[in-house]
């Protein structure tokens, strides 16, 4: 069976590849915009925590004989423990300043972490095993579905559900958006709000290193491996618009799968063939369509985000879900 | 009320926002369950007054005893946990959150406060629109809010500022009837008023400040024979 001339087994393949990718960029930009939104500060480091997150979990193994399942609670904590350190020593001092401040702050940061473990691990990646439990595939009918990419999504899916819940549904969350939109005022009705800060970057960390921990059997575990996804992060960020906490995990998702499905060749036979139909109508030889498929084919899939980003930009300047200031 | 205990003493404060000094030794008192009112033009210090009693300006220097503690050197949060109550200005809605959660933010500093329902019987309004997102109510509404929440926490002191302002006369009575039950409760109100026919029948007490300063007090039984120095000071 075939859909615009792909073979389905291939669209599904790569929805599954998609969505995987999707769950990471999720996380990782979830916790972007929850830091972004109390803080203020473009956490530039992001990617950089993920790595240790990662290399967390292959030293725990490693050196300490832990496996995945401690490694995947163990290792948030301490990564998340050392952002509250880089917190309360550095970024509490920048709140006041302008973003760039805080961007350029944490983006030296971030190569001061990744020239640390490259001195340490080199930049040749690190194998880390699938836990036992995870191995193997299931078939469900149409595919063989790897049962550890399935984990992915359901654990980053059930992090995100948990996250927003808080945020949406709590007491705790309330302070959150509160102190989000004036936090003098909610800090003048008694809740510490410092702390309530550094907590929140704690925790924004701890979910960029559970992504790693996630990540690490399906990846080669490399020093460089942050700066490679965190780019595409942020331009997920973008487009869902800064701040916005369900925003970023529907985009982060969305585009996981948009990318997915550009690599599948099907984006492109799409968007290229109302352009067909009219080059034939004409009579005329194929000249758009070509380039529409190529632009959206799997040849552009690694730019397909930037290039919806430009137009997301152009169209609402603000983000998907993003609110005008 | 003379009798009363001092409640909240304000000796030699000065205040700053970053490089430019707003309040030059501002000196005052307000016994336990007193209605003070600060007059004065609009850039005299009044709403940095109640801001720096809060700590919510830039650097503070004097004196702040809250019920007999001293606040000048505390974080806003642990001012706030003495018993203070804070309706700001611009009311300070959250858009992020509906009318109840608004309501419910503030968490308690007293075990004395309103419960919910009290409120509701107080604002019936807010009943009607607590899944209303904050900032979607009127500006009655909104203004009935930002004082029944702090009314929930059980705050003894309350900081209002301009809470009649840019409000039709109806809500502004019921504002004038609330003022009167929490005086009944013995609840000691400090207010930042521009509409002096709202502010002069509630007070017990007047200050009048000028350029940082405190330059008159006096009581509500004088405000008569004070109305030609509050005219010059004031141009009411």
């Amino acid at each position: 069976m075939e859909i615009f001339g792909v073979p389905l087994p291939a669209i599904l393949g790569q929805l599954l590849l998609g969505l995987v990718n999707g769950s990471f960029y999720a996380m990782l930009s979830l916790g972007l915009a929850v830091i972004f939104g109390l803080l203020n500060i473009i956490n530039f480091a992001h990617g950089a925590l993920y790595m240790m997150g990662a290399f967390g979990a292959y030293i725990l193994l490693e050196y300490a004989g832990v496996g995945y399942w401690w490694a995947l609670l163990l290792s948030p904590l301490i990564v998340g423990a050392f952002g509250i350190v880089i917190e309360r020593v550095l970024l509490q001092w920048i709140y006041k300043l302008d973003h760039l401040y805080g961007l350029l702050l944490t983006f030296g940061l971030a190569l001061i972490l990744e020239g640390v473990f490259r001195d340490q691990f080199g930049v040749s990646g690190q194998r880390y095993p699938v836990p036992e439990q995870l191995q193997g595939a299931t078939n469900v009918g149409f595919m063989m579905l790897p049962n550890y990419r399935a984990w992915v999504v359901v654990a980053s899916l059930a992090v995100c559900l948990l996250t927003w819940y808080v945020i949406e549904r709590t007491k705790l969350g309330a302070y959150l958006r509160a102190g989000t939109e004036n936090p003098k005022l909610v800090q003048a009705f008694g809740v510490n709000v410092p702390l309530m800060i550094t907590l929140t970057y704690g925790f924004g960390v701890a979910l960029a290193a559970f992504a790693g921990v996630l990540a690490s059997p399906v990846i080669q575990i490399n020093p460089l491996m942050g700066s490679n996804i965190i780019i595409i992060v942020f331009a997920v960020v973008v487009i869902g618009g800064m701040g916005s906490i369900l925003g970023s995990v529907i985009t982060g998702l969305g585009l996981g799968i948009v990318e997915g499905l550009t690599r599948a060749g099907l984006l492109g036979a799409i968007l290229g063939w109302p352009f067909t139909l009219v080059e034939r109508l004409f009579g005329a030889e194929p000249f758009i369509s070509p380039w529409i498929q190529k632009l959206f084919g799997p040849e552009g899939s690694s730019t397909i985000v930037f290039v919806i980003m430009a137009i997301v930009l152009l169209v609402r300047p603000a983000g998907l879900f993003g609110r005008e200031k | 009320m003379a009798s009363a205990p001092e409640y909240l003493r304000v000796s030699d404060l000065h205040a700053f926002y970053g490089e430019s000094h707003i309040l030059h030794g501002v000196d005052f008192t307000v016994r336990r369950g007193e209605v003070v009112t600060l007059l004065g033009r609009n850039g005299a210090g009044r709403t940095t007054t109640l801001k720096a009693i809060l700590g919510l300006t830039g650097k503070r220097t004097g004196s702040i005893m809250i019920n007999g503690r001293e606040a000048i050197r505390m974080a806003p949060h642990r001012i706030a946990q003495l018993g203070l109550g804070y309706c700001p200005e611009e009311r300070g809605i959250f858009s992020s959150l509906s009318c109840e959660e608004n309501l419910m933010l503030p968490p308690r500093v007293a075990s004395s406060g309103m419960s919910v329902e009290e409120i509701y019987a107080m604002f019936p309004n807010l009943k009607e629109r607590r899944n209303s997102q904050g900032t979607r109510l009127s500006g009655g509404e909104q203004q009935m809010l930002a004082v029944a929440r702090i009314l929930r926490t059980g705050a003894q002191l309350l900081l209002l500022d301009e809470i009649s302002e840019g409000l039709a006369p109806v809500i502004v009575q019921a504002l004038d009837r609330m003022i009167r039950q929490l005086k009944a409760k013995g609840l000691t109100i400090v207010m930042v008023e521009q509409n002096f026919r709202f502010a002069a029948p509630l007070a017990d007490r007047f200050y009048v400040m000028e350029h940082g300063r405190i330059v008159e007090g006096f009581g509500a039984g004088e405000l008569d024979a004070k109305m030609d120095m509050l005219h010059e000071y004031l141009g009411i």
